[in-house]
C-alpha cells in the first residue's frame, strides 16, 4: 500500500455539500477515472450544511490538477484546498490493541511513553492505547508495536488544517 | 393575496415541466411513474409514447440536438430506468442537454429489493452531470428548476431525477403542498457556478498567437454548437483567414462550402483536415477536446504546434494535451472578445502572412479530396453515391441523424453541412441504434425541416421499432437503410487488422426483409438496388409528409472508409483512398529521402 508520507502524495480538503450519496459521489468518480486513494475521512463541519472530506491522493495515476478538475466538476463540491506540507498542519490517530508479556510490559510502557502516546485499557495480557500525531509519527510507532503481537491495530486517515496566513494554493476555478 | 394552490406532487411535477417550458416529452409508463400520467391527460405539453425507454432516451437527445432546448423522457423504475442507461451515457459523452424523470418504488421500500426496484441514482451516478432522488413531494418543483438549470448550463450534460411513486401519489395526503415556482437565485447550489466569462488576458494572449501564426488551424468541436457560436465563428474564420475543421460533433458549426473549411479531421477525416492539424503551427481548439477519435496517438498529434483552447469546463484544459494559452469559458463570448481584441490590435493588416499555408491547404485539397469508385454496371450501390444523391435531392436545411458505423463516416463525409444544428449523431459512445429515435426526437422539435435518418442495417435492427412510434404519433422522419449485408465498420477492421478473417459480421441482404418490415410499422418502404434508380425513389421519398419513409438501399459489402488511421497511430500515416495511395507513398518516400 502507498504510505502516506510518499511524494507522489496529496492531500486534498474537499468541502461538500452534507447530502445523501455525496460520499458515493467522491468515491465514484476516483474509482471511475482511475485515480488512487491513499485515505480519506469524513465529517460534519461546525455548519452542518458542509461536511469536509480530507482526502490523501496518489497522483501517480493522474495529475493532480485533473484530480481537482474533475472534483469540482461534482455539483455537491463547494471548495478544494490543497493542504501544502509547508502551509498546513497533518494529524493522524492510531489505536492498537497489542498483546505485552509480563516481561516486556516495562519496554512496551517505555515506547508508549516516549512517543506520547496513551494507554487506554490494560488486561487479559493485552494494552490498548492510543496516538495522535503528525502521520511520521504514528508511522513510527507502528513500526515499533510491530515488534510485539498486534491483535487489532486502526489507523484513522489524516486530517488536514491551514496555517492562518498561508495560503491556500487550490481554490474552486 | 390569492391563497396558494395545493397541489400533488405527480400534478406539481407537470405543472414544473411546464413552467420549463417543456412542449414534448418523450416517455412510457409503468407502476412506480403511474401517479405522474393521471395528470398528463390534462396537460398542455405532448407525449410521445415510445416503444422502447432508450428510444426515449435518444428521441430527447434528438430534440435537443436540434432545437438546443434541453429534452425531457420519463419512464418508470427499475428496468425502464436500466434501458435509459445507454441515451444517458451518450447524452454525457456529447453534453447534450437532457432531463430524465423516472419513477422509483416508494419511499418505505427503498433498499428492500422491492418489485423493479434498481438503484438508478447509483447506477447513473457516472454517466450523469447529476442526479437526485427526491424524498418529499414539496422539493419536485426545486429540484426540477435545479435540473434544467444543470442540464443547461456551463457544459450541458444528462440530469436524472428518480421520484418515489408515493410523493407523486395523488391518495396520499403527505403528497401535497403549496405550490411554488422559486427563482434560479434561490436554488441551493453553493458548488455550482460555472465559469462562463473568458478571461480577458487569456484571450489577449491568444490573440498574440494568432497574429504570429503562420500556419494556424481552427479546430472545432461541438462546444462551439452548444454555445450558438456558429455566426461569430464565421466571423472570426474570415476576419483571419484561418482554415478551419469541424471535429464529428461540429458538422454544420462553419459552412462545408466555404472555402476556410476542411472538413472534418480524425480517424476517417480527409487528409487535407488531418494533415492541415498535423503541419500546423496554431491549434486553436474551440469546444473540441482532443478525443482520441481525432488524435490518433497523442504524442504524435499536431507536434510543431502552439495550443490556445477554449473550454467551458476546466477538466478540459490539460487532460490530453497541454495548452500553451488555457480559456475557461463559453466559446462565444471567448470568440467574440478574441474578435474585438484582433481588430484592436489591427487585425487583418497585422496579421502574419499566411497565403504560403493556405495555399499548401488548397494543394492537398486537390490532391487527396475524398474519392470512390462508383459501382459497375449490375454491382450493388456505392453507399457514398447514395449519400452524395440523397444530399443534392433534399432541402438544403435538412437535418441528418446518423447511426453508427461506416454509414455514420460517409454521411458525415460525403454531406454538405452548411447550416448548424443539421447533422446529430452519437460521436463520444458510439452507440448504434442511435439514429432513428433521435431522427424523431429532432422531427418532433422542427416538424417544418425535412429529417433523414443515415442508418446501417446493423444500427436499424436495434431501434426500427420506433418508426411504430413515428407513424403513430405522426412524426414523418424519413430514413435511409443502407444495407451493406454486413457490421460494415467492424468488417472493414477484420479486413485490415485480422487478415480479413470476418468473424460475426455477417447479416445478410434480405433477412430480414427491410421493406415488409417497415410496412408493417406503418411506413411507406423502397427498396434500390440499381444506381439509375436512387434519385426517382429519393424525389419519391422527400414528396411524402404524411408518414415515416424508409428506403432500403441495396449497398456493395466491401467498401472500406478512407481515409483512415489505424487506431492509436499516428495521424502522419493516414491511409488514404486506395487509388491515392501510391501518390501519398512515393510523396513519403521522396520527402524521407530529402531529410
Ligand atoms: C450498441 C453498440 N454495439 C456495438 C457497437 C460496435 N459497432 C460499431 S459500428 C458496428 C457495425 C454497424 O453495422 P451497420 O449498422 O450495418 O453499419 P455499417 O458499418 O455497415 O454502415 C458495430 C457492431 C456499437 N458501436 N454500438
Ligand atoms: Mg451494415
Amino acid at each position: 500500500m502507498n504510505r502516506p508520507g510518499n511524494l507522489e502524495n496529496h492531500t486534498l480538503a474537499v468541502v461538500v455539500e452534507n447530502k445523501a450519496g455525496v460520499l458515493a459521489r467522491v468515491a465514484d468518480l476516483f474509482a471511475r477515472r482511475g485515480y488512487n486513494i491513499v485515505s480519506l475521512l469524513v465529517a460534519p463541519m461546525d455548519d452542518e450544511r458542509f461536511s469536509r472530506i480530507t482526502i490523501v491522493v496518489s497522483v501517480e495515476s493522474a495529475p493532480l490538477d485533473q484530480i481537482v478538475k474533475q472534483l469540482f466538476k461534482l455539483v455537491n463540491v463547494v471548495e478544494i484546498m490543497e493542504m501544502i506540507p509547508e502551509a498546513s498542519v497533518e494529524r493522524e490517530l492510531i489505536v492498537a490493541n497489542v498483546k505485552v508479556p509480563t516481561e516486556r510490559r516495562d519496554e512496551f510502557t517505555a515506547i508508549i511513553e516516549r512517543a506520547h502516546g496513551r494507554i487506554l485499557h490494560d488486561g487479559d495480557g493485552h494494552m490498548m492505547v492510543s496516538l495522535a500525531g503528525e502521520p511520521a509519527e504514528v508511522d513510527a510507532i507502528e513500526a515499533d508495536l510491530k515488534a510485539f503481537d498486534i491483535f487489532d491495530l486502526q489507523r484513522t486517515g489524516r486530517v488536514a488544517m491551514r496555517i492562518v496566513g498561508a495560503e491556500a494554493p487550490v481554490t474552486k476555478v | 393575496m390569492t391563497a396558494p394552490e395545493r397541489l400533488n406532487g405527480g400534478q406539481a411535477l407537470i405543472k414544473s415541466l411546464e413552467m420549463e417550458n417543456v412542449e414534448v416529452v418523450f416517455g412510457y409508463p409503468g407502476g412506480a411513474i403511474l401517479p405522474v400520467y393521471d395528470p398528463i391527460i390534462d396537460a398542455k405539453l405532448r407525449h410521445v409514447l415510445v416503444r422502447h425507454e432508450q428510444g426515449a432516451g435518444h428521441m430527447a437527445e434528438g430534440y435537443a440536438h436540434a432545437t438546443g432546448k434541453p429534452g425531457v423522457c420519463m419512464v418508470t423504475s427499475g428496468p425502464a430506468a436500466t434501458n435509459v442507461v445507454t441515451p444517458l451515457a451518450d447524452a454525457m459523452l456529447d453534453s447534450v442537454p437532457m432531463v430524465c424523470i423516472t419513477g422509483q418504488v416508494a419511499l418505505a421500500a427503498i433498499g428492500t429489493d422491492a418489485f423493479q426496484e434498481c438503484d438508478t441514482t447509483g447506477i447513473t451516478r457516472s454517466i450523469t452531470k447529476h442526479n437526485f432522488l427526491v424524498t418529499r413531494a414539496e422539493d419536485i418543483p426545486r429540484v426540477i428548476r435545479t435540473a434544467f438549470h444543470i442540464a443547461t448550463t456551463g457544459r450541458p450534460g444528462p440530469v436524472l431525477v428518480d421520484i418515489p411513486k408515493d410523493i407523486v401519489d395523488a391518495n396520499n395526503p403527505a403528497a401535497y403542498f403549496d405550490w411554488y415556482w422559486p427563482e434560479i437565485e434561490d436554488l441551493e447550489l453553493p458548488g455550482y457556478q460555472p465559469n462562463v466569462d473568458p478571461d480577458p488576458t487569456a484571450i489577449a494572449d491568444a490573440v498574440e498567437l494568432m497574429l504570429a501564426a503562420e500556419r494556424p488551424v481552427l479546430y472545432v468541436g461541438g462546444g462551439v454548437l452548444k454555445a450558438r457560436g456558429a455566426e461569430v465563428l464565421l466571423e472570426l474564420a474570415e476576419l483571419t483567414n484561418i482554415p478551419v475543421v469541424t471535429t464529428l460533433m461540429a458538422r454544420g458549426a462553419f459552412p462545408d462550402s466555404h472555402e476556410l473549411c476542411l472538413g472534418m479531421p480524425g480517424m476517417h477525416g480527409n487528409y487535407t483536415a488531418i494533415t492541415a492539424i498535423q503541419q500546423s503551427d496554431l491549434l486553436i481548439a474551440m469546444g473540441s477536446r482532443f478525443d482520441d477519435r481525432v488524435t490518433g496517438k497523442v504524442g504524435a498529434f499536431a507536434p510543431g504546434a502552439k495550443v490556445i483552447h477554449v473550454d467551458i469546463d476546466p477538466a478540459e484544459q490539460g487532460k490530453v494535451r497541454m495548452p500553451d494559452v488555457p480559456i475557461v469559458g463559453d466559446c462565444r463570448l471567448a470568440m467574440e472578445l478574441m474578435v474585438e481584441e484582433l481588430k484592436a490590435k489591427g487585425a487583418p493588416e497585422s496579421l502574419a502572412d499566411s497565403s504560403a499555408w493556405r495555399q499548401q491547404v488548397s494543394g492537398w485539397q486537390e490532391k487527396y479530396p475524398l474519392t470512390y469508385e462508383q459501382s459497375a454496371p449490375g454491382e450493388l450501390l456505392k453507399p457514398q453515391y447514395v449519400l452524395e444523391r440523397l444530399r443534392d435531392l433534399s432541402p438544403e436545411d435538412t437535418i441528418v441523424a446518423s447511426g453508427v458505423g461506416q454509414h455514420q463516416m460517409w454521411a458525415s463525409q460525403y454531406w454538405t453541412f452548411d447550416h448548424p444544428y443539421t447533422w446529430i449523431n452519437s460521436g463520444g459512445l458510439g452507440t448504434m441504434g442511435f439514429s432513428i429515435p433521435a431522427a424523431i426526437g429532432a422531427k418532433a422539435g422542427m416538424m417544418d425541416r425535412t429529417v433523414w435518418s443515415v442508418d446501417g442495417d446493423g444500427n436499424f435492427q436495434m431501434t426500427a421499432q420506433e418508426l411504430v412510434t413515428a407513424a403513430v404519433e405522426k412524426i414523418p422522419i424519413k430514413v435511409a437503410l443502407m444495407n451493406n449485408a454486413y457490421l460494415g465498420m467492424v468488417r472493414q477492421w477484420q479486413s485490415l487488422f485480422y487478415e480479413e478473417r470476418l468473424s460475426e459480421v455477417y447479416l445478410s441482404h434480405d433477412m430480414p426483409d427491410y421493406v415488409k418490415w417497415a410496412e408493417a410499422m406503418g411506413c411507406v418502404a423502397f427498396r434500390v438496388e440499381d444506381p439509375d434508380e436512387v434519385d426517382a425513389v429519393i424525389q419519391k421519398a422527400n414528396e411524402i409528409n404524411d408518414r415515416p419513409v424508409v428506403i432500403e438501399f441495396r449497398c456493395h459489402s466491401e467498401e472500406n472508409v478512407y481515409p483512415m488511421v489505424p487506431a492509436g497511430g499516428s495521424n502522419d500515416a493516414v491511409i488514404v483512398d486506395p487509388t491515392q495511395q501510391p501518390t501519398l507513398d512515393a510523396e513519403r518516400a521522396a520527402k524521407e529521402a530529402s531529410q
